[in-house]
């Protein structure tokens, strides 16, 4: 939004570039250390070899089960999650160019809460298999109703979604309020779910969510140079060439996509897709071409070390992932704020 | 300076002067007010009063207007006086002035923080409110005061923190707010774990508690959170001027003569105040402080923030709410379920009509 987007026209310096891509390569180090340590940590602690053993010759013993049924899955559904909603946080602050802005803003993670509420209390459901389909289709309608609210009459203009996406949310966020207190077991449903937590979540509650995820990640990267230009302002972007409404439909699409579908899996994990993208674009500056990737690969590493001390902290019991990402991801933020020279957008 | 606008209003149509504003000087005191922010504050003023008569009347032992008023001239007895001043009237008078509190508390921060995001949630205190309330409730176990004890220390600790670790030569509005998040997505963790871990009974207590409820305010909580609400918005009143400049940007209200610092920390403490001594007594009641301001600057179509007709429409608004929570639903829902659901339709419908006007 400021004088350092004149730097993206002109390209980055090789230098910058040089030391952009090498931070990167570094991050993806640190993710497939985090994924290592998702599968070896948890109640009953194992060693690499035990994890080989069972990756390539798996006898079917109990740390084959270990590590295939539950591990695996669980580290496979933070991987699944975080991209989502790292690259979901980076186009909303992007869109709405408000560094409030977080992925639930659109109304998806009231629209998912309500969906859930409504399987629990009028469909009787429990299990997240169940939940899956109910969270989906309540993000999606309740970011539908958003974008009709605040784009009806003109072009998607992100303040009016903005704040279209506050109100509708809250309207929804107060009936499932309503729906929980008046039914004690929706209330015990609904608590466990609004934690957040990779709990039980095996590959069919994971696979049928990918597609979506797939699909948003795609149009997200297809956006980004349109993105860069969006920041400088409307008319500029008009001139340089980029489709200014077409992008605001493409990234609402996307977010959609993703953090609905990262909802649907985990249940609300608020913080990382507000932060995750701070921390990236303090990292690369304000270009879109570098946030993205970076955010692709820093919130799944927050969600995974999240998940294991999680798992180590109260052990041999466990705190939800959604509780740890806050008590990880925040003293993060706040020094992060405090040592730069606070970035803009 | 008359014939240049008449060129120019030849030339371009006819000129726009903008919002009409009256002046009034009585002495060497000097008003000046826009006449349409006043004529929606009388509106706002008598809506008000006429709810509060409504208020006043409903409920299982439903009154007249004249009972109602009899029994304030005290020339009722028994069973009508003791509905009205004993029940009805510390509750009604409650939604109004916490209503007014929260309203002003919103305006506050998002005329601070320039963002029309921002309430006093932002920094973390609602969130410390409900943290060290959880605290009493799940882990203590304790009464109205003790859970408000409770309620102001957990807010003031959030709240204290977030100026203390974003202070760094100087406030600025968006270290504030990042800060904020960060401290509240913390606290608020930790009160959905304290939920989680609760036995469900006492789990569901503290979730009424967290959703925002009058059913609590007597007159005793009235008249201790009355004292507070009172010096705070007396304090916001002598701010108000040097608060409208700061939205100019620093520089511009250090050139106007603000110091912006001190006029900054007290404005955040006044709003802190304003909204902890609500949340003490009657939990986190969502969405007014965020709604309030925005509503209030629409009908007014004022340009800056608008604190007078924000304070209105917020108590309004709260004791709508709360009569619709009370008598209009099947069954008797905490009042915060019904202002976030009001408030969000409301902004709704405003924004739907907003881009129909004007397309």
């Amino acid at each position: 939004m400021t004088a350092p987007a004149a730097v993206v026209v002109d390209g980055p310096p090789r230098r910058m570039r040089r030391r952009r891509a090498v931070g990167l390569v570094c991050a993806v180090v640190v993710l497939l250390v985090a994924s290592l340590l998702s599968v070896l940590v948890g109640s009953k602690p194992l060693v690499p070899t035990d994890v080989a053993h069972a990756l390539f010759a798996p006898t079917g013993g109990d740390i084959d089960r270990i590590v295939w049924e539950l591990r695996l899955p669980r580290t496979l559904a933070a991987l699944v999650v975080g991209v989502a909603l790292g690259v979901a946080g980076a186009l909303i602050q992007a869109f709405t160019r408000n560094p409030l802005g977080d992925p639930g803003i659109l109304g998806v993670n009231a629209g998912a809460s309500l969906g859930v509420a409504v399987g629990v209390a009028l469909f009787g459901t429990r299990m997240p298999t169940q939940h899956l389909g109910f969270a989906f289709l309540g993000a999606l309608l309740a970011t539908l109703v958003v974008l009709f609210v605040g784009a009806i009459g003109r072009s998607a203009d992100p303040i009016r979604l903005t704040l279209a996406g506050v109100a509708v949310g809250a309207v929804l966020a107060g009936i499932t309020t309503a729906m929980t207190l008046l039914d004690p077991s929706t209330f015990n449903q609904m608590r466990g779910w609004e934690a957040g937590t990779f709990v039980e979540r095996g590959l069919d509650v994971i696979l049928p969510a990918v597609p979506f995820i797939v699909g948003g990640l795609a149009i997200a990267l297809f956006c980004a140079g349109s993105l860069n230009m969006l920041g400088l302002g409307d008319d500029l972007a008009s001139a340089l060439g980029a489709h200014v409404g077409r992008t605001r439909v493409l990234t609402v699409a996307a977010i959609t996509l993703l953090a609905g579908a990262a909802t649907a899996i985990a249940g609300p994990i608020a913080f990382v897709g507000l932060m995750v993208p701070h921390v990236a674009r303090w990292i690369v500056g304000p270009d879109q071409r570098w946030i993205i990737p970076y955010s692709i690969v820093l919130a799944p590493i927050l969600l995974l070390v999240s998940d294991v001390i999680g798992r180590v902290i109260l052990w041999p019991g466990e705190v939800p992932v959604g509780v740890v990402t806050a008590f990880v991801g925040a003293p993060v933020l706040i020094w992060l704020v405090r040592r730069r020279k606070a970035s803009g957008l | 300076m008359s014939a240049i606008a008449g060129v120019d209003a030849a030339s371009t149509g006819p000129l726009d002067f903008g919002a009409s504003v009256r002046v009034v000087r009585i002495g060497g005191l000097s008003l000046r007010f826009r006449v349409r922010a006043l004529l929606v504050s009388i509106a706002l003023v008598v809506a008000a009063v006429g709810t509060a008569l409504a208020a006043l009347c409903l409920g299982e032992f439903v009154l007249t207007v004249p009972e109602v008023l009899s029994a304030f001239a005290g020339t009722q007895s028994g069973i009508v006086e003791t509905v009205v001043l004993e029940w009805r009237a510390p509750r009604v008078l409650g939604a109004l002035l916490f209503g007014a509190a929260l309203g002003v508390s919103g305006a506050i921060f998002q005329s601070l923080t320039r963002n029309p995001l921002a309430s006093p949630d932002i920094i973390g205190l609602s969130s410390g409110s409900y943290a060290g309330a959880l605290v009493v409730i799940i882990l203590i176990g304790g009464g109205t005061f003790m859970i408000a004890g409770g309620a102001i220390v957990g807010g003031l600790v959030a709240a204290g923190l977030g100026y203390v670790l974003a202070y760094r030569d100087g406030i600025q509005g968006f270290r504030l707010v990042v800060v904020g998040i960060a401290i509240s997505a913390m606290l608020g963790a930790l009160s959905t774990y304290l939920i989680l871990r609760a036995r469900l009974e006492i789990a569901m207590t503290a979730a009424v508690w967290g959703a925002g409820s009058l059913s609590r305010v007597g007159w005793t909580e009235l008249a201790l959170s009355a004292v507070v609400i009172a010096v705070a918005l007396a304090a916001v009143a002598v701010l108000a001027p040097a608060m409208r400049q700061l939205e100019l940007g620093d520089d511009a209200a250090r050139a106007l003569g603000i110091r912006p610092e001190p006029v900054r920390l007290s404005l955040v403490v006044a709003g802190v105040a304003l909204t902890a001594v609500v949340t003490a007594f009657a939990g986190p009641i969502t969405f007014i402080a965020l709604a309030a301001p925005q509503i209030a600057r629409r009908l007014t179509r004022s340009p800056g923030t608008a604190l007078v007709p924000a304070a209105l429409l917020g108590a309004l608004v709260l004791l709508l709410s709360d009569i619709v929570a009370q008598h209009l639903l099947p069954q008797p829902l905490p009042v915060g379920i019904v202002t976030i659901v009001v408030g969000g339709a409301y902004l709704t419908w405003l924004l739907v009509r907003e881009a129909r006007r004007r397309p």
